[in-house]
């Protein structure tokens, strides 16, 4: 975990406004601390997202607030499927063949 | 990941500037394409070299190139993508089940978030998560304890420690978080804790360990000594003759719940020693030697 100072010297145009704006539309998430926020290491690789969205890509504010959810519903989705995939490897081989019977059924 | 071009120059990692200056001046002058008119793939190669000399020959370009900050071609390193972490992250703050809605009963009920009730979708949602982090003593850790932290919103947030809790533990507050919109949940607190190491008190499990140091003649004749506990100070009895490293058990004075005290004997001399005990111990000696070094070969 790192703190904001430490988190503003890796990005070199970040500053502290910018950071507090980006946390206020709620677009990085750092945890509190009685000393200011503490950063893991997801939450800085998060603010780097979004300074290549904002600083390098100049993409707008409203383009980010609606790409950030975007991204994260992909993540979930993915992290579900994973499960549901793992869940499927382990069912015997006769229950595995129907489940595939009934995709190769249902695909396009 | 840092090596490909001391290995196109063919030096090692530790080469001083003049290898790297003659190193790189042998390859450009058998590979410059000048000096090889026939060969197609001299010029690919000595780019490579020339790429190679241009960051190493370079103090402060082959210092960055070593640390990693900037990549063979010079450019930033850009340290791992947001996908490596988000994966993993799914009970973090940027978990989302945001498109499970419409795909029927079984994901809603297989995966955590559900909705509820039927309300519009984009219009209803569960509130963000808000993580906290707090220090907490070694002794609030044991015997539990009440914080209080700001919330965003500026209201206050109790937050109860339970005893016993462990360093890194992390507490969930449901319902605790952002509030949600339109009539959605209100998400959860996550308190991260972090237990501060103590002077003399240590922990191993239920119980609390302690290095508990007493007189020579308290070791030698025994007695009651004070001794420091998480529930207070307590006097223990100390068996005559009791030696350094000896464990005696303090029952239920360790982490509430049934957890004991395990205090070591550390037998300390004076820390001036008088001409009284010097004269009795050289008298003593001479007619009372034992060896405590017994199976050392010495």
């Amino acid at each position: 975990m790192i703190g904001e100072n430490e988190l503003l010297g890796k990005f070199v145009e970040l500053r502290h406004e910018t950071l507090e704006i980006w946390i206020s539309r709620g677009w990085v998430a750092p945890a509190r601390s009685r000393n200011g926020f503490r950063y893991r290491e997801i939450d800085v690789a998060r603010v780097g997202l979004i300074y290549e969205f904002t600083v390098e890509l100049d993409l707008a504010e409203e383009t980010i607030d609606v790409v950030l959810p975007l991204i994260d519903q992909i993540h979930g989705l993915r992290n579900q499927l994973h499960r549901l995939a793992t869940a499927i490897d382990t069912q015997p081989a006769a229950v595995r063949q129907k489940i595939v019977q009934t995709l190769e059924k249902t695909a396009r | 990941m840092a090596d490909e071009l001391y290995e196109v120059l063919g030096i090692g990692k530790d080469a001083s500037p003049a290898v790297v200056r003659n190193a790189y001046r042998a390859l450009a002058k058998k590979y410059h394409p000048d000096l090889n008119p026939g060969d197609k793939a001299a010029e690919e190669t000595f780019k490579k070299i020339q790429a190679a000399n241009d960051i190493l020959s370079d103090c402060e370009k082959r210092r960055q190139y070593d640390a990693g900050e900037i990549d063979g071609d010079g450019r930033e390193t850009r340290r791992q993508f947001y996908r490596e972490y988000a994966g993993n992250d799914q009970s973090g703050p940027y978990a989302s089940s945001a498109g499970f809605d419409d795909l029927g009963d079984i994901f809603s009920n297989l995966f955590r978030n559900q909705r509820q009730g039927q309300g519009n979708v984009n219009v209803k949602m569960q509130g963000g998560d808000i993580r906290y982090h707090l220090d907490i003593s070694f002794l609030d850790a044991v015997m539990g304890a009440k914080r209080r932290v700001a919330m965003p919103d500026g209201k206050s947030l109790d937050i109860t420690i339970p005893g016993g809790h462990r360093d890194g533990q992390i507490l969930r507050l449901r319902g605790k978080g952002m509030p949600g919109i339109g009539g959605g949940l209100a998400g959860d607190a996550y308190v991260e804790i972090a237990v501060q190491q103590h002077p003399y008190f240590r922990r191993q499990d239920g119980n609390i360990l302690i290095k508990l140091p007493v007189a020579l003649h308290e070791a030698v004749l025994g007695g009651k000594v004070p001794v420091p506990t998480v529930h207070g100070q307590v006097t223990m009895m100390i068996p005559a003759g009791t030696n350094s490293g000896d464990i005696l058990r303090l029952k239920n004075k360790g982490v509430p719940g049934g957890g004991d005290q395990l205090v070591t004997v550390d037998i300390v001399l004076p820390k001036k020693i008088d001409g009284d005990l010097k004269t009795f111990l050289e008298k003593w000696s001479q007619t009372h030697a034992y060896d405590p070094r017994v199976g050392m070969g010495v």
